[in-house]
């Protein structure tokens, strides 16, 4: 077989899978519609490692599959780029994907909606391959769009609940403001590089890297600055920075398996991957890095505080997720979008096995999800606990685990950088340390260790997930335990890349930390004596004393501090404003539009027209008359017209 | 005296079809009414046969026998194959609705096959006797078609009407086609379009016969103002045949303008040109307008055949190969959404009850989603609403007359396909939002099922995937055309 049909065997074998259980779920029945999107995705994973291979012996691909339709000067086309960048996606993708498949054999084996479940994820992982493998901004559209409506089918998947068809609007929503930016940026770059081609784009951007617009007023922005803005403002709906993230706590209303497969490896990602992807644009504008700088860090630190206080067990890893993507915004702020792109996989694998964990103790809980009601399962749950330690070390950055090294090479990053908001930045990702070490360990001692806090009848009934269940964590573990060791030198320090990622010399701390690498043990060692390595362990000691030792305390601190604490568990009044300000104002705009635009003016005009337009039709049936006589003569008259017509011109 | 032997090969599928319709009439005859299937089956078997031999015979330039009179090219293979591909799928369409309507008979099909070797001769002649000969087979074959359900007033009429209407219109285009032989001294189109190209023919007789070419051609497309047989046609026959009369015929009818207009009155383009224009124009415009204040869902569609066929039309006068060729993908998208229309409605009908009204429609997404899914699919290819075929069939051919330079026609055509957006969406909102007057789900038997399905999806996939059909659109016009 031929890498080329390799390539559209990645995408095309999900949404194969997708569309067989989605149109003829019932003819397959459960079993033939998980096998059938299980087998899709096998197919896809195992393409990507051969791609993988070819790859990094050398083969790069960059071509058309598909002409959709050429206009004057811009086509419109499928097209697939290949280079380390699109790979590692693939896999990262393609992996966690087939994880949180296999994984919802046994959580959903209940659900009336199994089939349609699985269609929607193998769909959700066709769109983000579509996203990731795209050589065009059209595609990227496309798999931009595809993701944000799958995530809204799969968040609202249980659409009796109110309160899930509310997350799901609230995400489809907020996304839009997202890609409305988005698509200016596209607009933009296809108004002024006259092409939707990645490669035709990048190679004229230094050109037009001088170039001024004027938006509102005469005084002239940068060009690139303007377009990598809005191309951010894009990355933030998709991948939830500050203020466009309050969607996705709440998407937590939909199953949990769900949850993994949005937080882990496809849509948050999205937005990181574009930026990295768009490193060649983004290099050369230093106010759109500081942008992109100080949003990310401002997620990182203020997501993480919201953590400390949820006492659902999903809630805490949604905000462990929104600050962990506000690190690797820093990343990608500081010029690192080879350690932004690290970190998204390392994270991919332990945020996957956090969330399936969680779901593996709520599968066990009978769907009960407060932790204030759990405690000492690791006697009944060994291989959950097991792997949520892991999963937790990861996410806390404790050596040797994956966490460790792309966390410690975001903080090297950044301090490194010159940019301006590096200082703040600095500030927040270290203090973030601290606090993530706390909510994690937080959440694994209340769940795990204490006494048991839940009733008698569902403390008889607790047991070990099934293997379907268990078999994908332990999957995950491993990744999470060693990708970090593996990889760092290769991705981070090495030409890992190649040319798929461009940083300019003089932006950024990588090159500075390029020149200090000393291989991966002296990281280790290096990393042990520094500052954020004591952070997290002074967060897990913190968390232990307050939630193993003194259990009594944190009542006594939240008592204390009553006006953080409600600060906190408003969210920082996020949504409040947004009701307020955006629905409540945008119900009155409209209604003044309406009132005013709509029902006098437009309406006035289409209904007019509409009315005569039916008057007219009215007269014309009654030409009609059934006569034959009439025909003929209606005939005749024609030719008579024509003839006429014809003669007089002559 | 000898007889030479003429060269049959370009000739094999209408031979066959033509042996093999005269066995199934033989064969019908004997057989009790009981085994009437054998004849379906028959007749869809010689279809498939002649389908072969067309493909097989299939060489990349034209051929022509019986001494230039018959001309087999790459746009005639192309066009009879998708005659046939109709002429197949309105058999398997109506085929229940025949069992339950006492039209299962062997008349039904041979009938139709008569009318489809008609079609082919037409689509091959190079001579006017030749498509003469061709015309009137189908035109015979169709009125007893029309006429088939015999007790029906409504069908008696639809066909008497046909009947006298197209014989004035054969009376107005031979008159035409003797004209031009008078001014041009020859039957044969080739040597027609040599004699007006050399300046030698009188123009005035010319135009004269011209104008009344162009009524007659006009007549058989159904376009303004030739078109009064249309909606009664198509409402009095019995549903079976109006998915006919709305299909196959027409790909006869745009074989007969490639023919007739570009292939012998090449010359003259500019003056046919401007009376297409007029043609289409009124075809549009009144088509769009009059479908809107219909409520039977044939007669709406039968204005909507109108308002396509004043569309095909701004393809041909765009007077290019691509506009011919946009012209030719615009016929193949109209032929696959008719038969997808009307096999919809073919479903919706039972034992004694004819699916008519827009009415019968409503709620349809609460019966059959799948059906209503694929009406849908239907509707918004023929509003030419993107990511259906419509959509590239209207596009293509609206470049095409603004290639030629016609901006003022494409603004109206857009404007006229606007107004007809109202009538496919409103059948669109009957489906989805009103609520059904009955609640059982549609039954049909799994070739139909399957039929439809593959149907829809075409129209679905071109629509994605375009470029294969205009490219063979591009290759059968210009091979066809150049040589």
């Amino acid at each position: 077989m031929s890498m080329f049909s390799l390539y559209l065997l990645v995408p095309l074998a999900p949404l194969a899978g997708a569309l067989l259980a989605g149109l003829f779920g019932k003819a397959l029945g459960r079993t033939g519609s998980h096998v059938v999107t299980i087998l899709g995705v096998a197919i896809s994973f195992v393409a990507s490692v051969v791609i993988a291979q070819d790859v990094f012996a050398g083969h790069l691909f960059n071509g058309t599959v598909y002409t959709w339709m050429t206009t004057e000067d811009i086509s419109l086309v499928v097209g697939f780029l290949i280079d380390p960048l699109t790979v590692t996606m693939m896999l990262i993708v393609t992996f966690v994907s087939l994880m949180v498949h296999i994984y919802t054999v046994g959580y959903m084996h209940e659900d009336p909606g199994y089939q349609r479940f699985f269609s929607y994820i193998s769909l959700f992982t066709f769109s983000m391959l579509m996203l990731v493998m795209s050589n065009n901004f059209l595609q990227l559209f496309f798999g931009w769009e595809a993701v944000g409506l799958v995530s809204y089918l799969l968040i609202g998947f249980w659409y009796t609940r109110p309160t899930a068809i509310y997350a799901n609007l609230k995400a489809f929503l907020v996304n839009r403001v997202g890609d409305l930016g988005f698509l200016l940026g596209i607009g933009l770059i296809l108004a002024h590089f006259g092409s939707l081609d990645y490669a035709t784009v990048f190679a004229r951007a230094p050109l037009l890297a001088q170039d001024s617009i004027a938006l509102l007023s005469d005084s002239p922005v940068s060009l690139l600055t303007v377009v990598c803005i809005l191309l951010f403002i894009g990355a933030m709906g998709k991948s939830a920075q500050m203020p466009l993230h309050v969607w996705l706590p709440d998407s937590m209303e939909g199953p949990t398996p769900i949850s993994a497969l949005i937080h882990a490896a496809t849509m948050v990602t999205a937005g990181i991957f574009m930026v990295s992807r768009m490193s060649p644009l983004f290099e050369l504008s230093e106010t759109a890095r500081t942008v992109v700088l100080v949003v990310g860090a401002s997620t990182a630190l203020f997501m993480a505080f919201l953590g400390i206080i949820q006492n659902h067990i999903k809630r805490v890893v949604a905000y462990s997720t929104l600050s962990q993507l506000g690190y690797m915004t820093v990343a990608l702020g500081a010029s690192a979008y080879p350690v932004a792109i690290f970190h998204l996989g390392t994270h991919a694998f332990f945020k996957a096995l956090l969330f399936l964990g969680a779901g593996s103790v709520i599968h066990a809980m009978h769907h009960e999800q407060d932790m204030r009601n759990m405690g000492g399962l690791r006697k009944y749950m060994p291989i959950t606990y097991v792997t949520a330690v892991i999963g937790s070390l990861a996410l806390a950055g404790i050596p040797p685990f994956a966490g460790f090294f792309s966390k410690d090479a975001i903080i090297e990053a950044v301090q490194g950088s010159t940019i301006q908001g590096a200082g703040y930045a600095t500030f927040a990702v270290l203090v973030g340390v601290f606090v993530t070490a706390f909510y994690s360990f937080r959440m694994l001692f209340m769940t795990f260790h204490g006494k048991p806090r839940m009733d008698h009848h569902t403390r008889e009934h607790l047991h070990e997930s099934p293997w379907v269940i268990t078999v994908p964590l332990i999957l995950l573990a491993i990744p999470s335990a060693v990708t970090g060791y593996l990889y760092i030198e290769p991705m981070v320090m090495g030409q890992y890349f190649g040319n798929a990622i461009t940083v300019l010399p003089g932006n950024g701390g990588l090159h500075a930390m390029r020149e200090e690498w000393h291989g991966v043990g002296e990281f280790i060692m290096h990393g042990m004596m520094a500052l954020p390595f004591w952070l997290a362990l002074a967060g897990i000691a913190t968390a232990a004393a307050l939630y193993l030792k003194w259990t009594h305390v944190p009542a006594a601190i939240q008592a204390r501090f009553g006006g953080l604490y409600t600060l906190l568990d408003h969210k920082y009044y996020f949504d409040r404003f947004n009701e307020v300000f955006f629905a409540h104002g945008a119900l009155k705009v409209g209604s003044a539009f309406w009132h005013k635009g709509d029902v006098s003016v437009i309406d006035g005009a289409v209904n007019g027209s509409a009315h005569l337009v039916e008057r007219f039709s009215g007269r014309l049936r009654r030409i009609q008359t059934g006569y034959i006589y009439h025909y003929a003569f209606i005939m005749i008259f024609g030719v008579f017209i024509l003839m006429s017509l014809w003669f007089v011109k002559a | 005296m000898t007889f030479a032997t003429p060269y049959l090969a370009p000739v094999y599928p209408e031979i066959f079809l033509l042996t093999a319709l005269s066995a199934i009439l033989m064969l019908d005859l004997f057989i009790s009414d009981s085994k009437r299937f054998l004849t379906y089956a028959y007749s869809q078997l010689a279809l498939l046969v002649t389908a072969a031999l067309l493909v097989m015979g299939a060489s990349g330039h034209a051929l022509s026998t019986f001494g230039g009179m018959f001309i087999d090219d790459p746009m005639a293979r192309t066009l009879k194959l998708v005659a046939i591909v109709a002429v197949s799928f309105v058999m398997a369409y109506s085929r229940t609705y025949n069992q339950s309507r006492g039209l299962f008979r062997g008349e039904f099909y041979v009938l139709l096959m008569f009318a489809l070797l008609g079609i082919m001769v037409m689509i091959s002649a190079n001579h006017f006797l030749v498509l003469y000969l061709g015309l009137e087979l189908l035109s015979l074959s169709m009125c007893a078609l029309i006429a088939l359900q015999r007790d029906s007033a409504r069908a008696s009429e639809a066909a008497m009407k046909y009947f006298v209407l197209a014989a004035l219109a054969s009376g107005l285009l031979l008159y035409g086609l003797s004209m031009l032989y008078g001014a041009t001294g020859s039957l044969f189109m080739p040597m027609v379009a040599n004699a007006i190209a050399s300046g030698a023919a009188d123009p005035a007789i010319l135009v004269f016969g011209l104008v009344f070419v162009v009524a007659g051609l006009s007549f058989k497309l159904g376009v303004v103002p030739f078109h009064m047989w249309v909606p009664d046609v198509y409402e009095g026959s019995p549903t079976a045949v109006t998915l006919f009369v709305s299909t196959a015929p027409k790909v006869a009818a745009f074989a007969f303008f490639m023919r007739l207009l570009v292939g012998a009155l090449g010359p003259m383009v500019s003056d046919w040109q401007s009376m297409l224009v007029i043609v289409a124009v009124l075809s549009m415009l009144l088509g769009n307008v009059t479908a809107i204040a219909q409520t039977n869902l044939k007669r709406m569609l039968a204005y909507s055949t109108i308002s396509h066929m004043g569309f095909l039309l701004l393809g041909i006068l765009s007077g290019s190969l691509a506009g011919y060729a946009s012209a030719m993908f615009y016929m193949v998208a109209y032929v696959m959404m008719s038969l997808g229309a009307f096999g919809l409605i073919l479903m919706l009908s039972r034992d004694g009850f004819e699916a008519d009204q827009l009415e019968d429609l409503k709620g349809l997404n609460k019966r059959s989603p799948w059906y209503a899914f694929m009406m849908l699919l239907v509707m918004i290819s023929m509003a030419g609403i993107p990511v259906s075929v419509g959509f590239f069939a209207k596009l293509s051919v609206l470049s095409a007359v603004l290639d030629a330079g016609m901006t003022w026609l494409v603004v109206f055509a857009v404007m006229m396909s606007l107004i007809g957006a109202f009538y496919y969406l409103r059948v669109i909102k009957l489906m989805y939002m009103d609520e059904p007057v009955e609640e059982s789900p549609l039954v049909a038997e799994t070739d139909h099922r399957v039929l439809i399905g593959l149907n829809a999806l075409a129209i679905l996939v071109l629509g994605i995937v375009p470029q294969p059909l205009i490219d063979l659109c591009m290759a059968s016009i210009g091979q066809s055309l150049r040589g």
